[in-house]
């Protein structure tokens, strides 16, 4: 069974994947964790205290980058999904997969820091701004897409099925944001301000940006280590089409 | 060098408790999603070793 | 012989399908029997304050047909799928897409529009009056069809998988949010004395959106379910 295996991944555009990405993990990792400790290090040693939020501010560090890279790494997989279901390419499904987790857990994480960062400045672990609620949303469908991909047994299917809802979400977000953002006008109970944020010293700028790099090179590393893994645990099947069995899916997984 | 002592650092003006969460977290998510992946590749080659 | 047009096979599967329901009409009591029972239970949990029933009136009403429209998500192809008939209609020479508009009306009169014209009875229950309740069945009347078109992406995509209901809920509960804030919106507005026109106007954009392109979505979702 591996020999058809290896014999048919040889010449597949995946197998050449598998090592470039391989080859570039190592690039990627470095330069990422360059970028964060020299981030990190601008943030809390050269990065001035905030005279209004205090060094509370310093959670922007972390809090920025993340959510921006949620968003971002949305827009990339439904990209991916795109180009997927238009030229009907697997490796970019791969690519779709191999980034929702990661997508995901920014999401959780700018979600957490928003809060921790909420608490001290406006008094309130969460409130319903436009774009609190709209990142909600998005680990809504993040979770979705990786839930959806894991009840469909078949791999084309769960491919492609995920692609369509990973498409659909992206019309949504935007949608979403505008209508909370119009809705939190009407009902002036809840008027904390978070668009008028302090002016940001030079410094606090270019740690937030280099952390931002920092976060966007893990993002990198991290999705082509995963779709190396996804790679792996598919080129085990026999074949990739509707002729694997359900055995041997279910032993891939 | 803004921070006078170590003490002064860890209290971050008394928003220690949220700066060091919030970094915190994120250090813990990104450390376990290397982590899981590293285990999960590693679970890979072993059953490619016969390659 | 020639092929049946466009606007007859759409007709057709309308008639199908109403026809179908007809010959179930439980299945249509149920979901208003649904609608009934969960707007009837806020008020014992929250309170019988005629000024509290008010608030909330049109966030409950609106959470209320959300979850009516997705309790019936499951009837729109499932039957059809089973028994092999959907297999047959991707064979059909016209748009798949034409064929699932069909299918969503008729879903919808199934399960949105009675959830519509109950809506002014539910509106009294909640201490609505007047002007407040017609703006109440307008949204419901703008925001339901929306519902079931985005509902069948949903519905077309976790077609046949196990656990498929709670799936759907998980999937498409995300995409209602934008009818949900408009919806209710317009109805909150009405109460508060400004006008609901501009939430009204938005629900139909969501409407006209949904139309241009969840049809096309749930065909294609379709296509990949059945391949």
């Amino acid at each position: 069974m591996s020999n058809t295996g290896i014999n048919w991944f040889k010449y597949s555009s995946p197998q050449a994947f598998h090592l470039l990405a391989g080859r570039m993990i190592p690039w990627f990792s470095v330069v990422s964790i360059g970028l964060i400790l020299i981030g990190l290090y601008i943030g809390f040693f050269v990065a001035p205290t905030d005279a209004t939020q205090g060094d509370a501010y310093r959670i922007i560090f972390v809090h920025v980058p993340a959510a921006w890279m949620s968003m971002f790494l949305y827009v990339i997989m439904a990209i991916w999904a795109g180009i997927g279901l238009g030229l009907n390419a697997r490796p970019s499904f791969m690519m779709a997969q191999a980034i929702a987790p990661t997508g995901a857990m920014f999401t959780f994480l700018a979600l957490f820091t928003g809060s921790m960062w909420g608490k001290p400045t406006w008094g309130a672990w969460w409130v319903w701004d436009a774009r609190l609620t709209s990142e909600l949303i998005l680990l809504f469908q993040y979770i979705g897409i990786i839930l959806l991909r894991s009840s469909i047994d078949d791999l084309r299917r769960a491919d492609r099925a995920s692609a369509v809802l990973a498409l659909v979400g992206v019309v949504n977000v935007p949608i979403i944001y505008f209508s909370v953002k119009w809705w939190n006008t009407l009902h002036q109970g809840a008027s904390v301000s978070i668009t008028a944020a302090p002016t940001m010293a030079g410094t606090m700028v270019t740690a937030m940006l280099v952390m931002m790099f920092g976060f966007w090179m893990y993002s990198i590393a991290v999705t082509l280590a995963r779709v190396r893994c996804v790679i792996a645990d598919r080129e085990r099947l026999p074949s990739w089409g509707k002729q694997a069995s359900m055995a041997d899916v279910a032993e891939a997984r | 060098m803004q921070w006078g002592s170590l003490s002064d650092f860890f209290a971050m003006g008394g928003y220690g408790l949220y700066v060091w969460t919030s970094f915190g977290a994120a250090a813990l998510c990104m450390g376990g999603e290397v982590l899981l992946l590293w285990r999960r590749s590693a679970a890979a080659a072993g059953n490619h070793d016969g390659e | 012989m020639s092929q049946p047009s466009m606007s007859e096979a759409l007709r057709g599967v309308v008639r199908r399908d109403l026809l179908l329901a007809m010959r179930h009409r439980s299945d249509v009591a149920m979901s208003v029997f649904f609608v009934v029972i969960v707007a009837s239970l806020f008020p014992l949990g929250v309170g019988p304050e005629p000024a509290v029933l008010r608030m909330i009136a049109s966030g409950v009403l609106w959470v209320t047909a959300l979850l009516a429209c997705l309790l019936s998500l499951g009837r729109l192809f499932t039957a059809d799928y089973l028994d092999g008939v959907l297999e047959q209609t991707l064979l059909i020479p016209q748009p798949l897409a034409v064929l699932v508009v069909g299918k969503v009306f008729s879903h919808w009169v199934i399960s949105g529009l009675p959830v519509v014209l109950l809506s002014p009875l539910l509106g009294l229950q909640f201490g609505l009056s007047g002007d407040s309740l017609v703006v109440l069945t307008l949204s419901l009347l703008l925001g339901t069809p929306t519902l079931s078109m985005i509902g069948a992406i949903g519905a077309a995509l976790t077609l046949g998988l196990r656990g498929s209901g709670l799936l759907v809920a998980l999937l498409v509960l995300p995409l209602f949010i934008p009818v949900l804030i408009f919806g209710a919106g317009a109805v909150t507005n009405s109460l508060a004395g400004v006008g609901s026109e501009a939430n009204l106007s938005l629900l139909g954009a969501c409407f006209l959106l949904s139309l241009a392109f969840a049809p096309w979505a749930t065909a294609v979702a379709l296509r990949i379910a059945l391949e």
